[in-house]
């Protein structure tokens, strides 16, 4: 196994993507799909407000985004720290 | 060759398709009857765990919910979102840390992580009640999906459906749990989206449903947008707008989180992520099942707003293209004689949908009569009430293939569908209940020198009884059944989610602040809804009435989770604080779990 200032490093750079995924997580699901919608009326999307699609079906699009990308942001940060299987 | 031959060839086949793979996937060690060996790949655990996620609900009912939902189509978006974004939380919270642990069950987490008996008693006690209560309702899914489609009684079906679960989950355990739910995937998935591909290529010319939900109308040439015609189809007839904004705001993004947290913190889904070689696979495969889970999820609020949009305009045919108020309702004799019309009968005699000419002039009006300007119509023009009596949720998937006039193998394969979505997670959640019982309570505490092979029979005894625990509890349902799927959510929520994350990302939380967390987050949690729908669900004791204005605060009993986990932190967190750090030993098993290397070590453990 890896030092101990190594794994150290390793846990806060990993804490540290899995606070950025959050904040995006956060913004495009609560933030444009509910608290955000009135704010964004006026962007439409195909017939509706950005909100209510991001609410029915963007959200969900980020998401499938957000894990592949940390996935393999991951598997970058395993290598560089020579924790992979 | 009719319709009932055709769902009996199409459900029998799936059915001979499941018993082969059971026969092919024997467990024969307890690594593969509680986590398929280690051995699963990815993509093929992102497809099992869509189908163990995906439950009867998902597939029949939540489009419906989401389309005939009184305040707007919008206001039940915490669905999708919640049920989705849970992942997110799984792939970077739990599922890589957990598969790192490489133990079994979820309780053998927190008993280790919380050097208690105790804390892995409590988690067995939540793992088991949240579990049941799922079961329940598949099972009622399962006997219910057979006597609509296969004229059988209710409790014929479930007899049935029980037999099937029972050759493949105790012969072949998590191993050919894992595979019949990759076969299961696949029959749910396509049942689900060639309905919805016709009904979308029908309303809007988009062959993908999830573009004709932002598509054109077309009947009316897509100068106006589907959601815009749907809109004001149903505004005009006194109905909420689809895309209404929601009037509690807090409330739904309570609700959302509820459902985010406890989709994550769900035993049966957990477990799935057990399965994979690596740590790596762990965190690839949680995007895999949503990928999966999201084929459905993003086809939902398509098949949910057109299916309200075809039925609205089945009953006024002036609003294909105009008002519909412009025009006469639809007239009982068109539904007797026209042939394009006769599923409404057919989903009459199913109770599904009811109707009645309360004016008796021959047609049947559809509309909001508590609507004041509607009403008011009303009156002018002699209707005395909405004749629609009746529209259940579940109509808006199972009759959408018969309102779209596809051929009869496309209905035959709707059943099947939903057979396969209430099997899977019925077998899924069987799992969780019984390796807890075998794993948590028999060689954890019990008779912790029992042999492989000895475990591995009580593994198999586990599953059968609780097999036929759940079959009985499916054949009488205790009347509670409905609600207490918001406690099993708000529980998961409350108890296991915040536990699970507390004991990854901290080293100092300990045994005596896990135990008063979970206990905490669990009492009240259920104390809340308790407040609202009686005393363990015993109609009449209930303190407060279940309103909106009656509400704390404006927060529903569904939506309570999202607070209980919140109190579970923070009474971990000052619990922990006032009491001694965990040992040495502890420290060292949460180091070692947030470094992927030397998982596939812990596997023959």
């Amino acid at each position: 196994m890896a030092d101990k200032s190594s794994s150290h490093a390793y846990w806060q750079a990993n804490v540290r993507i899995i606070l950025i995924s959050l904040a995006i997580w956060f913004i495009c699901s609560f933030g444009m799909g509910i608290i955000l919608r009135p704010a964004l009326k006026g962007i439409s999307v195909g017939g509706a407000d950005l909100g209510f699609w991001m609410a029915q079906n963007g959200s969900i699009y980020v998401f499938l985004v957000l894990i592949f990308a940390y996935a393999a942001r991951m598997n970058k940060l395993d290598r560089e720290h020579g924790v992979e299987e | 060759m009719d319709q009932f031959t055709l769902n009996l060839i199409v459900v029998g086949a799936t059915f001979a398709l499941y018993i082969g793979i059971a026969i092919w996937a024997r467990a024969g060690s307890t690594a593969e009857f509680y986590a398929a060996g280690r051995g699963v790949n990815p993509i093929m655990n992102g497809m099992a765990t869509g189908a163990d996620w995906m439950s009867a609900a998902s597939f029949i009912s939540m489009a419906g919910i989401i389309a005939l939902a009184p305040a707007g189509g919008y206001t039940q978006s915490a669905f999708l979102m919640g049920w989705t974004g849970g992942y997110v939380l799984l792939a970077l919270l739990l599922a890589p840390y957990l598969r790192k642990f490489g133990k079994f069950t979820v309780p053998e987490f927190i008993g280790d992580r919380f050097y208690s008996g105790a804390a892995r008693l409590v988690a067995v006690i939540c793992l088991i009640v949240i579990s049941v209560t799922y079961v329940i309702g598949q099972m009622r899914g399962v006997g219910v999906t057979f006597s609509r489609f296969l004229e059988v009684s209710t409790d014929m079906g479930l007899y049935i459906g029980a037999a099937i679960v029972f050759a493949y989950a105790v012969l072949g355990g998590m191993k050919g749990i894992t595979y019949t739910q990759v076969a299961q995937y696949v029959v749910l998935i396509v049942a689900y989206t060639i309905p919805a591909i016709f009904i979308s290529l029908n309303l809007t010319g988009a062959f993908l449903p999830q573009l004709g939900l932002i598509g054109g109308y077309a009947p009316q040439g897509g100068d106006i947008s589907m959601l815009q015609k749907l809109d004001q189809v149903v505004t005009e007839l006194g109905f909420t707008a689809y895309t209404a904004d929601t009037t509690n705001m807090f409330n739904m993004v309570l609700f959302t989180m509820s459902l985010m947290i406890g989709t994550a913190g769900l035993p049966h889904v957990i477990i799935r992520f057990f399965t994979v070689p690596k740590v790596a696979d762990a965190r690839s495969s949680a995007g895999w099942a949503l990928v999966f889970i999201a084929l459905l999820y993003t086809v939902a609020p398509a098949v949910g707003s057109m299916a309200r949009l075809n039925l609205t305009t089945t009953f006024w045919p002036n609003a294909v293209a105009g008002n519909a108020l412009d025009g006469d309702a639809i007239a009982l004799a068109d539904i007797e004689s026209k042939p394009e019309l006769s599923w409404i009968n057919t989903w009459k005699e199913t109770g599904l949908l009811q109707y009645e000419d309360l004016n008796g002039d021959g047609k049947i009006q559809y509309y909001n009569d508590k609507n004041e300007a509607v009403a008011a119509i009303a009156t002018e023009r002699g209707w005395t009430g909405n004749e629609v009596t009746k529209i259940d949720n579940d109509i808006m998937v199972l009759a959408n293939p018969e309102i779209a006039s596809l051929p009869g193998w496309v209905i035959a394969l709707v059943a099947a569908g939903g057979l396969a979505a209430a099997l899977s997670t019925a077998a899924g959640l069987l799992l969780a209940i019984s390796s807890a019982i075998s794993h948590d309570l028999i060689k954890g505490s019990i008779n912790p020198n029992i042999s492989e092979k000895g475990e591995l029979l009580a593994a198999r005894i586990s599953m059968a009884a609780a097999i036929v625990v759940a079959t009985y509890l499916g054949l009488n349902p205790p009347g509670f059944a409905a609600q207490v799927v918001a406690l099993a959510f708000g529980l998961a929520a409350a108890t296991i989610f915040p536990a699970l994350m507390m004991g990854i990302f901290s080293k100092r939380i300990n045994k005596e602040g896990a135990i008063a967390g979970m206990l905490a987050g669990l009492v009240f949690t259920a104390v809340y809804i308790f407040l609202y729908l009686g005393w363990f669900f015993i109609p009449g004791t209930n303190v407060y009435e279940n309103t909106a204005a009656n509400h704390f605060f404006g927060i529903s009993p569904l939506s309570i989770g999202t607070v209980g986990a919140v109190v579970n932190f923070g009474v971990a967190y000052v619990i922990s604080s006032m009491t001694k750090e965990p040992p040495h030993e502890v420290v060292e098993l949460v180091e070692s779990i947030r470094i992927p290397k030397g998982a596939g070590a812990a596997t023959g453990h």
